[in-house]
């Protein structure tokens, strides 16, 4: 198959794909995190913050923050291509660095916020 | 699908021909939903994120106070049930691109609706108990 050349898109696009799965099963920890808030239980809720607030638990949230703000966008650009804009290969490039750049600038921002504002200690 | 596919002959009309094709074998209502879903999440993004970040540092009953205040539930709500309908639909997206075994198609399918509707009842059931005080 030598007329493939691996291009920036096909990788981004199964790079939305493996995200989408990754937020899939990150899920279950919103619903725990959400379920222990609901469950009146301190210790519950102390168990959910002690394993963000490790540093395994701060990699899977960092891993997921990432995971989320990359999908946004790489989805946001899905939709201009369903709204048929954005076709050109001078285009399609740009969306696709604009994605994988904003992705990643949003979630570094985030987590400079989050630090900032001293909930994570 | 092309004039060429279909006997010249066919008595069938083009929407007769287009029913129940598909992956999915229900036409265009999932890729809809896809981005009703999509906008949503997008659009509710950034009050989810100002929520997450009010609750940081907060112990539980913290948590409970700024989850269970009225439009904070109801972002949250639109946010678990936009998440739920969409991850759904991605998921079932790519089990029928990569599952081609027809039966293990079927229960994969079965197994992501279970599982997304139960992410999706928990978490909602979590926010109301939280908002009414319970």
């Amino acid at each position: 198959m030598q007329v493939y050349r691996w291009t920036l898109t096909m990788a981004l696009s199964i790079v939305h794909r493996a995200t989408g799965i990754a937020l899939y099963v990150g899920t279950l920890l919103l619903a725990w995190w959400l379920i222990a808030a609901a469950s009146g239980s301190a210790a519950a809720y102390s168990n959910v913050q002690a394993f963000t607030g490790s540093i395994i638990g701060r990699l899977v949230v960092f891993g997921y923050t990432w995971a989320l703000m990359h999908h946004m966008l790489s989805g946001v650009r899905h939709f201009v291509w369903d709204l048929g804009f954005g076709f050109k290969a001078n285009e399609r490039e740009a969306l696709t660095w604009a994605a994988l750049i904003g992705g990643i600038v949003l979630t570094v921002l985030i987590w400079i916020i989050a630090y900032a504002i001293g909930g994570i200690r | 699908m092309s004039a060429s596919d279909t006997p010249k002959r066919s008595m069938r009309t083009p929407l007769g021909r287009v029913r129940n094709l598909g992956a999915a074998h229900s036409g265009t209502s999932d890729f809809w939903r896809q981005r009703l879903t999509g906008v949503a999440m997008t659009l509710l993004m950034l009050p989810v994120i100002i929520v997450v970040m009010m609750t940081l540092g907060s112990n539980q009953a913290g948590a409970k106070v700024i989850l269970g205040s009225l439009p904070i539930a109801v972002i949250m709500l639109l946010f678990i049930i936009a998440s739920a309908w969409h991850m759904k639909i991605g998921m079932q997206v790519v089990i029928e691109d990569y599952v081609h075994n027809e039966k293990l198609k079927l229960i994969s399918i079965m197994l992501n609706n279970f599982f997304s509707i139960a992410v999706a009842l928990a978490s909602t059931y979590a926010i109301i108990k939280l908002s009414s005080g319970v």
